[in-house]
């Protein structure tokens, strides 16, 4: 079974996959975004590093969140939009 | 007299005095005197081979493997990805290849050597060692059209004189209070050349580290004591500047990789309180020119170094290049040493500061089992924005995930299609060709279709 619609995501995670669909220009729509698939590599969003970089942009503008790259949790941040939701969650300043 | 000429050598540091700063590292400062002790250490540990990869991301465990390597004649392969496949034809056109990194682990193919902690000890009078100038340090590889890298040999006496040259007309020759902070990797020709071997060759300070998002970047230019100069691309520059970070004054930005918008190097300069130089070059000349961005669009080339035009085609030659080497890029000459750039030739592709070409990711796309015909496109790129290729694949077999999964083996990842686009034939003319304006109608086409 295959459930990734909107029902699962939630406000902030929509949110969140808008913004990461306009800055980087994806083609895909926000409800084929799974909340639990990962954005890098081969599957899911399949984000490479210049992507990284828009998204932290994002990031900044909107949430006032700024990444490290020191910070150990980046690979769990990046995980999944549900991961990076919950990252800006906790450390949003706006 | 070219047989004297051969046997110059050229020293591995100049300008810098045993225990002058030679590098900074994770907030320690590392002396040339230390430098000297680490590269003697490890050059008696580094395996007989003939070729080495460095995949070292600290910039100087970098400087360290290059030099120690140089000093055993080995040559360091830097090629413009390390996709299995890549490294696979590396490993058989270069054999006793081996890969020395400080990662966790090297790539499958190669005999892998992690980073040793080094023990040498400190001399009291340590000896710069000298180099021959004709000795080959590196192999420099472009993207061929077939799959196979192409080599672009580069001598130490070349590579020296080319930075050398780089650090006089940035302004920053002997400026050992100096520190560069570079955005860009080692392994890279610009970053190679403009934070590497600049620091090697022009005495300025080397700063190990390789920042990445925008905070990263401020906290080390925040951390570095007195003046500072910071090496990057225009994407980092862009977001440093829309993301609202708080930084330092700097003494120096250097930019290359893509075309930098006026705009932007004119916030840089105001942001930063310093000047912006944009350096353009490539693989196969390395650094060529520069310009001071905020101020003029003109390019003016580094000392020596002269163009002239050879029907539709500009050359550069004098200097360190060797002979005589065609630009990719359609160039208006304003006089031999100064022009104008307007864009790429239609084949080259350069999406961040990586460079292939259109035939060889066709190349590419064809050779995966499954694919009956399929080409890469390039919409048209809006100036200070990253742009990414689509493609367009007839393959009734295979899924679009299995295809990507194919592509991502075979090249870098900023080159796989956004999106790929699955068709029922390419629009091939009655001669077998595919032209821009048949492909732009295919893009539009499939665009509308996507906002459905």
């Amino acid at each position: 079974m295959n459930i990734n619609t909107d029902i699962n995501k939630t406000e902030l995670e929509q949110e969140l996959a808008q913004h990461i669909i306009t800055a980087l220009n994806l083609d895909t729509s926000l409800k084929e975004i799974d909340p639990l698939a990962p954005l890098y590599g081969d599957e899911g969003l399949g984000i490479d590093s210049i992507d990284v970089l828009e998204i932290s942009l994002v990031l900044a503008k909107q949430y006032g969140v700024q990444l490290r790259s020191d910070d150990e949790h980046n690979a769990e941040i990046f995980a999944s939009l549900r991961n990076l939701a919950n990252h800006i969650q906790q450390n949003r300043t706006k | 007299m070219p047989a004297v000429q051969t046997m110059q050598a050229v020293p591995l540091l100049r300008l810098h005095r045993p225990d002058s700063l030679f590098a900074r590292q994770d907030g320690k400062a590392i002396t040339t005197r230390r430098f000297l002790a680490d590269v003697l250490s490890l050059a008696e540990k580094l395996p007989e081979h003939p070729y080495v990869l460095n995949l070292c991301s600290d910039r100087y465990r970098f400087v360290v493997v290059f030099s120690a390597a140089m000093l055993r004649g080995q040559i360091s392969l830097l090629p413009p990805n390390h996709t299995p496949d890549l490294i696979n034809r590396l490993s058989q056109n270069y054999p006793g290849l081996y890969c020395l990194t400080d990662g966790a682990v090297g790539p499958a193919a190669l005999q892998t050597i992690i980073y040793p902690e080094l023990s040498g000890v400190n001399l009291p009078d340590p000896a710069i060692p000298e180099i021959p100038a004709a000795q080959v340090a590196a192999i420099v590889f472009t993207s061929g059209t077939t799959g196979d890298p192409m080599p672009n040999e580069k001598t130490w006496g070349a590579i020296s004189r080319s930075v050398t040259v780089e650090a006089r007309r940035l302004g920053i020759f002997d400026r050992g209070d100096l520190t560069l902070l570079g955005t860009v990797p080692a392994q890279h020709m610009y970053g190679f050349e403009s934070t590497a071997l600049i620091a090697m060759q022009a005495g300025v300070i080397l700063h190990a580290g390789k920042p990445f998002y925008p905070a990263d970047i401020s906290a080390l230019l925040h951390e570095i004591p007195g003046p500072r100069a910071l090496v990057t691309t225009p994407v980092h520059l862009r977001a440093l500047i829309t993301g609202n970070t708080a930084l330092p004054q700097l003494d120096l930005i250097v930019c290359a990789t893509a075309p930098l918008p006026r705009e932007l190097a004119v916030q840089a300069e105001e942001l930063f309180g310093a000047p912006l130089h944009e350096i353009y070059g490539f693989t196969e000349a390395g650094q060529i020119a520069s310009r001071r961005t905020a101020i003029t669009d003109e390019w003016r080339t580094f000392d020596g170094l002269a163009l002239h035009q050879k029907g539709d085609a500009t050359y550069v030659s004098g200097g360190h290049v060797v002979g005589e080497l065609p630009l990719n890029d359609i160039t208006e000459l304003r006089s031999d040493t100064t022009f104008l750039l307007h864009g790429r030739t239609a084949d080259l592709i350069n999406i961040a500061g990586k460079r292939t070409s259109l035939a060889s990711l066709n190349h590419h796309l064809n050779s995966i089992d499954g694919i009956q015909d399929g080409v890469f496109f390039m919409p048209e790129e809006k100036p200070g924005e990253t742009s990414r290729l689509t493609a367009f694949v007839v393959a009734a077999e295979l899924t679009s995930s299995e295809i990507l999964g194919a592509l991502r083996q075979r090249m870098d990842a900023i080159f796989l299609p956004r999106p790929l686009h699955k068709v029922d034939e390419l629009p091939r003319n009655s001669t077998g060709k595919l032209t821009r304006a048949s492909l732009e109608t295919l893009f539009r086409q499939c665009d509308k279709g996507q906002d459905k």
